[in-house]
């Protein structure tokens, strides 16, 4: 056996003008866990994309257990023992857990489904899994179905395992127990790969860290020589303090305010339980939370995409009447002559039309200005070359399909065509995932800039750093539950971090002291929200 | 030891930009390509001289002033199907319904005439004929549009569906109309005094026809590039999401579009029967319905290509049928000449978007599979 | 009684054409590929089988019926695989739209049978009407014995042997889907193909043989109309809109198979109960034969309303699936 189970050189990898990996090289020990680390959009996933099959390199070389191999198929690289766990589950809804954990399977023509079931369950009981191997994946919830991924993975004998970002979706428990059977795994002398950018869990569960930026291999470190705070520059490139011009809120009064909204989604589930909050004008809420606690459907539900079961949202016009926003369609929102902005997180998906140029793209919040049964294209395109100009934007015209555009790019369009409005309400999710340094401060900048403006900002971000210097207050969602609002100027990232997993504020603590001194510890978290809004309620 | 050796692999690889001039290279290279199969299939079956052939499928197209106007109106008609069917299809709402939509247009344009014949002026009956031809083409849309808006029902199985339907409710309203009784024919509808039928304008018999379907045709375009319903529907199609953020009533535009798309299919069934066969029955429609869709979807909705690709299409039709007495083969060929035509057409669409890429890679023995 | 006897006897030597488009579709469809098709391919299924039949008579000093019926079903599977084929490659590597192949090569079929149909005679030498009565012979036997029993005899084995293989097929494909390797990852193809690649399943090579053995088990549909249904003759657009029928049928029978076999019996009746509700007029039959069709819709709106996982359609259909695609 060779000593290294992996060994890349110098594989490119391109999707049009992109280079998504620009000449990578690295080694995977054989029986270790490898942390590949790297910030949104560095090409991790693409680079174990081609080790599983699913891209083929431009460029470069791929060694499997010290011999050259070409991985032109998923097949091919189960053939060479290498397993990848997807972010996204490649599970088939309409099968059970057990076919889709055979699926691709050699063996006899007729399947004998209660052997089949015998050998899932010997092995899920050995590793301590809990699964029911005849469930349909339907059924499941997202750690179950992760759990058929890796038992999938498993159950074909893989000895290297590629896991995408395995625990974005997991809770702390789900976590340790994923930690336990990747060990255990390595004490078989399996090899594992982790990408995330998380790196307390690097620094848990690997061996080593191998570090991409932008595309770009930058090294790897043994995990017992590095600290967190040289993994991070390594990731960033040029340490880089965040210097985000922060002015104190100013003539700050109610704007927005949740009372105890809940939302199911289609399966029934809570995605947001009893919610209660209030938004600024004139300051910057945050909004944290591991992903998937209910960030992107809190946002929805204020824009009228989401059907609030119950609770209530309210809205203080300028004039001093309180509107009610609770089950209100866009539509409605947009003929009260509300001005709330909104930057989804799909940008491609829900915020822009990918076919359309950027006239068109403008066109989505102003088409229906004017009267009359023809729309105008005049003011968007002016207001798109505006914001070409304003921000930035590299695009070869104002004509140019938004699809064709680089993400950081994408972005600048959405967030400059939000802010174009002069919004009340401005709703960003993840504003700067995928864009560049400068690119970034450019969107805290204009974020700040509504802020002072007067607007009530709402910003969900994933990065804790940046979320405590550029808002006021940090409100930190788990579980789909308010866990609690701090002030960001006083909180730490760890204590966002423990609020983040564990659903509530650590004892001891003073909780919203920008807001009237409102000591929390002792109460519980959502009625400290709750006890908050009802003393600011008419 | 394994030795090394070289294998070349071809893969595909998404082209940047193709010049517009040398996508429209690739598909005249297509027609060509489709062409000498196409004699090659003539002279198999029948040893004809196939440059012979060609001659007669140019000449039963544009041989004579009689053909040629045939042609022209048999290319206006199906253009006019494709132009209703492109707002539905930009909308990613898979109308195979037209077929349908035209039998029903049809029908109520043949009970015009029937019924209304005798008793309205010429100019009346045509209108009241096109109004009441495309509120039965959009009555026909309705159902699949409303269930598709709802319960999210696969529309393109459904309007399949519904063209049988209507074509059995054509068969119906034959035999209830039937001339002389027991013929299973409608005949010709105002034979002695023509009532109702597309009157000729500067003498030319079709020039009606092309005004209506260039009318309807440029107001379909200035709809989807300059109006905001228009701009409404395209998002729809684009991202479900997208529309709903930006506030649109998706299930009010799902409906409203396919409406309009219908409605433009039953238009092209009063254009059938009072402007060309003046009688109804199941081959009204003739497969134009499907054919329209492939016009629609082979042009991208690019008005110029759609005029090009129906002209072609009616052309080969029209010659292929006077081929067929010609040659004493029957008239069928022109379906096999057209569909083998269509296939050299949809195919190079590939070409258009990718390229093949041919590299060497060095691979070990008995490591690589093929 | 006898009435209702021949009535069922006559709904089922009709749904077995339909059935067998049914299935071959089914195959299809699981695979991801609606074949709009379908109905083109069972149109040049049953002429090549009438043409091989033809010459293979019109050559042979005395035809004999064995060696005819084997040659018919051999053009056939072959002209209806070609039919697959370019639907296949089409769709599958070249990447075209499903329902624009489909169509055009309905179109195709349609008039690739009812071409050789018409014009089969002027081919060999004008020998007028074309009739293969010594191959149809074959094809219409039914088992001597157990059809003459009297009252059920003929309901129950008053048909050719080919009803016998639709039934078999119809039953085998189900089995394969159910309980197979194969039928598993055909199904896995149909649902996600992305998933189904990354599980190291051949995606393209499945879509190209479901696509291909659904389109040869269709053309046996045609193969049948003309050969038992007609006994050996080709009459213009005789087999009407029975490939659409077998589309319909797809969906009244929840992409199952066996599902397929009673409810190609239930179309079969459908499609010729006008005939024997008495007192119904000419016009009001061509109403009645409208039935399937409309049974087929209400079928449709309502899984679409009841949304059973199991009963949709398989979730990539009419897409085509490229891996690097992003």
């Amino acid at each position: 056996m060779h000593e290294n189970a992996i060994e890349l050189r110098n594989v490119t990898k391109r999707f049009g003008e992109v280079t998504a990996n620009d000449h990578v090289s690295l080694t995977l020990r054989r029986g270790e866990i490898l942390s590949i680390l790297g910030e949104n959009g560095s090409g991790k996933t693409t680079l174990m994309n081609m080790l599983s099959g699913i891209y083929f390199p431009d460029e470069g070389e791929i060694f499997v257990n010290g011999r050259k191999v070409t991985i032109r198929s998923p097949h091919d690289a189960f053939e060479l023992g290498i397993g990848m766990i997807h972010q996204h589950f490649k599970l088939i809804s309409i099968l059970t857990a057990a076919q889709n954990i055979i699926l691709g399977q050699k063996g006899p023509a007729k399947l004998d489904m209660r052997q089949i079931t015998g050998d899932i369950n010997a092995l899920t009981s050995r590793y301590g899994f809990d699964l029911d191997p005849n469930k349909k994946i339907y059924d499941m919830s997202v750690s179950e179905k992760q759990t058929v991924e890796i038992v999938k993975v498993i159950y074909r004998g893989a000895d290297i395992l590629i896991l995408d970002e395995p625990t974005a979706v997991l809770t702390p428990q789900e976590i340790e127990k994923l930690f336990y059977v990747l060990r255990r795994m390595r004490e078989d002398g399996k090899s594992v790969i982790i990408i995330t950018h998380k790196l307390n869990e690097v620094m848990e569960i690997s061996d080593r860290v191998a570090v991409l930026r932008k595309g770009q291999y930058i090294g790897t470190v043994e995990t017992k020589d590095t600290t967190e705070e040289k993994l991070t520059e390594m990731m960033v490139g040029e340490h880089i303090t965040l210097d985000i011009q922060r002015a104190d809120p100013a003539s700050t009064h109610r704007c927005l305010e949740m009372r105890g909204v809940t939302v199911r989604n289609r399966e029934g589930f809570k995605v947001l339980d009893d919610i209660s909050f209030i938004a600024r004008t004139g300051e910057i809420l945050g909004i944290a939370g591991i992903s998937g606690s209910g960030q992107k459907e809190l946002l929805e539900s204020i824009a009228g995409l989401q059907h609030v079961e119950s609770g209530q949202i309210l809205y203080d016009a300028p004039s001093g009447a309180v509107e009610e926003l609770t089950q209100k369609t866009p539509k409605q929102i947009y003929d009260m002559r509300i001005r709330l902005s909104f930057v989804p997180e799909d940008r491609l998906g829900m915020g822009l039309v990918g076919s359309m140029d950027l006239t068109g793209n403008m066109m989505v919040r102003s088409y229906k200005q004017g009267r009359g049964f023809f729309a105008d294209r005049k003011q968007p395109e002016k207001l798109a070359t505006e914001i070409v100009d304003k921000l930035e934007v590299a695009t070869p015209s104002v004509h140019t399909p938004v699809r064709n555009l680089s993400g950081g790019n994408v972005q600048k369009v959405l967030v400059g065509r939000e802010i174009a409005s002069a919004p009340r309400v401005l709703m960003v999710a993840y504003p700067v995932r995928g864009l560049d340094i400068n690119s970034a401060f450019a969107i805290y900048r204009l974020l700040n800039q509504q802020k002072e403006q007067g607007a009530a900002v709402l910003c969900v971000g994933e990065d804790l750093d940046v979320l405590i210097q550029l808002c006021d207050r940090i409100l930190v969602l788990s579980e789909g539950r308010v866990a609690g609002i701090v002030d960001a100027r006083t909180t730490t990232k760890e204590e966002l971090g423990y609020m983040m997993t564990s659903g509530h504020v650590a004892a001891g603590r003073v909780v919203n002291s920008a807001q009237a001194g409102q000591a929390a510890s002792g109460s519980s978290p959502s009625d400290e929200a709750q006890s908050e809004s009802g003393k600011e309620a008419r | 030891m394994a030795a090394k050796r070289t294998k070349r692999v071809i893969h595909m690889v998404k082209r940047g930009n193709m010049t517009k001039f040398t996508a429209i290279l690739v598909r005249i290279l297509a027609v060509i390509l489709a062409m000498i199969v196409c004699g090659f299939v003539v002279v198999g079956v029948t040893g004809d001289n196939p440059v012979g052939v060609y001659r007669g499928i140019w000449d039963g197209a544009f041989g004579t002033g009689q053909r040629g106007w045939v042609t022209v109106r048999e290319t206006v008609t199906l253009l006019l199907i494709a132009v209703g069917l492109v707002p539905a299809f930009k909308m990613r709402y898979w109308n195979l319904g037209a077929e349908g939509q035209i039998l029903m247009g049809g029908l109520v344009s043949a009970a015009v005439l029937l019924y209304l014949g005798p008793i309205f002026e010429d100019w009346l009956l045509i209108l009241i004929m096109l109004a009441a031809s495309m509120a039965a083409g959009l009555l026909w849309g309705l159902l699949p549009a409303v269930f598709k808006a709802y319960f999210n029902t696969n529309e393109t199985l459904f309007t399949l569906m519904m063209n049988y339907v209507a074509m059995q409710i054509v068969t119906f309203f034959v035999i209830l109309w039937e001339s002389p009784k027991g013929s299973n024919h409608v005949g010709i509808i105002n034979a002695a005094h023509n009532e109702g039928w597309f009157p000729q304008i500067l003498g030319q018999p079709y020039l009606l026809d092309i005004i209506i379907v260039a009318v309807v045709m440029a107001l379909v375009f200035i709809y989807m590039t300059r109006t905001k319903q228009g701009y409404e529907l395209t998002v729809v199609g684009e991202s479900v999401n997208t529309a709903r953020y930006a506030g649109i009533n998706v299930r009010a535009v799902i409906i409203r579009t396919v409406l309009l798309s219908s409605a433009i299919c039953g238009l092209a069934g009063a254009m059938i029967v009072g402007g060309a066969s003046h009688t109804i029955s199941t081959s009204t429609a003739g497969g134009r319905g499907f054919t329209a869709i492939i016009v629609a979807w082979m042009s991208q909705f690019s008005p110029v290509a759609m005029i090009a690709v129906s002209l072609m299409l009616s052309f080969m039709d029209q010659g292929a049928v006077q081929t067929a007495s010609q040659f004493g083969l029957n008239e069928n060929v022109s379906d096999i000449i057209t569909g083998i035509l269509l296939f050299f057409l949809i195919g190079c669409e590939f070409f258009v978007r990718y390229r093949l890429e041919v590299t060497t890679v060095e691979i070990e023995d008995g490591k690589e599979r093929a | 009684m006898n009435v209702l006897l021949t009535f069922l006897h006559q709904a089922i030597l009709q749904g077995i054409a339909i059935l067998f488009g049914a299935t071959g579709e089914i195959m299809t469809e699981k695979s991801g590929n609606l074949n709009l098709g379908i109905p083109g391919i069972m149109y040049m299924g049953g002429i090549a089988g009438l043409m091989g039949a033809f010459f293979y008579e019109k050559g042979a000093e005395q035809p004999g019926v064995v060696p005819g019926v084997l040659i018919s079903l051999l053009w056939c599977a072959v002209a209806s695989a070609l039919g697959g084929l370019i639907y296949a490659f089409l769709t599958v590597t070249l990447r075209a739209n499903q329902n624009v192949v489909g169509l055009a090569l309905t179109t195709f079929g349609t008039g690739f049978g009812n071409f050789f149909g018409g014009s089969i005679s002027k081919i060999a030498g004008g020998v007028g009407q074309i009739s293969v009565k010594t191959t149809a012979s074959g094809f219409q036997a039914t088992i001597p014995i157990l059809s003459d029993i009297p009252v059920i005899g003929r309901l129950l084995f008053g048909y050719g042997f080919l009803t016998c293989c639709a039934l078999i097929i119809a039953a085998a494909a189900t089995w394969l889907l159910v309980r197979t390797r194969v039928g598993l990852h055909l199904v896995a193809v149909g649902e996600s193909p992305a998933t189904a690649d990354a599980a190291g399943i051949n995606v393209n090579r499945y879509k190209y043989v479901a696509t291909i053995s659904g389109a040869v088990i269709a053309g046996f549909g045609g193969l049948y109309f003309v050969m038992e249904y007609l006994g050996g003759t080709w009459a213009n657009n005789g087999f009407g809109d029975r490939g659409w029928l077998a589309v319909a049928l797809v969906i009244l029978a929840l992409w199952s198979p066996a599902k397929a076999i009673w409810g190609s019996f239930v179309f079969g009746a459908l499609y010729i109960i006008y005939i024997y509700i008495p007192g119904v007029s000419r016009a009001m039959q061509e109403l009645l034969k409208m039935l399937p069709y409309v049974v087929t819709i209400l079928v449709l709106i309502m899984t679409s309303r009841r949304n059973r996982p199991e009963d949709q359609p398989p979730a990539s259909l009419g897409l085509s699936y490229f891996r690097e695609e992003r």
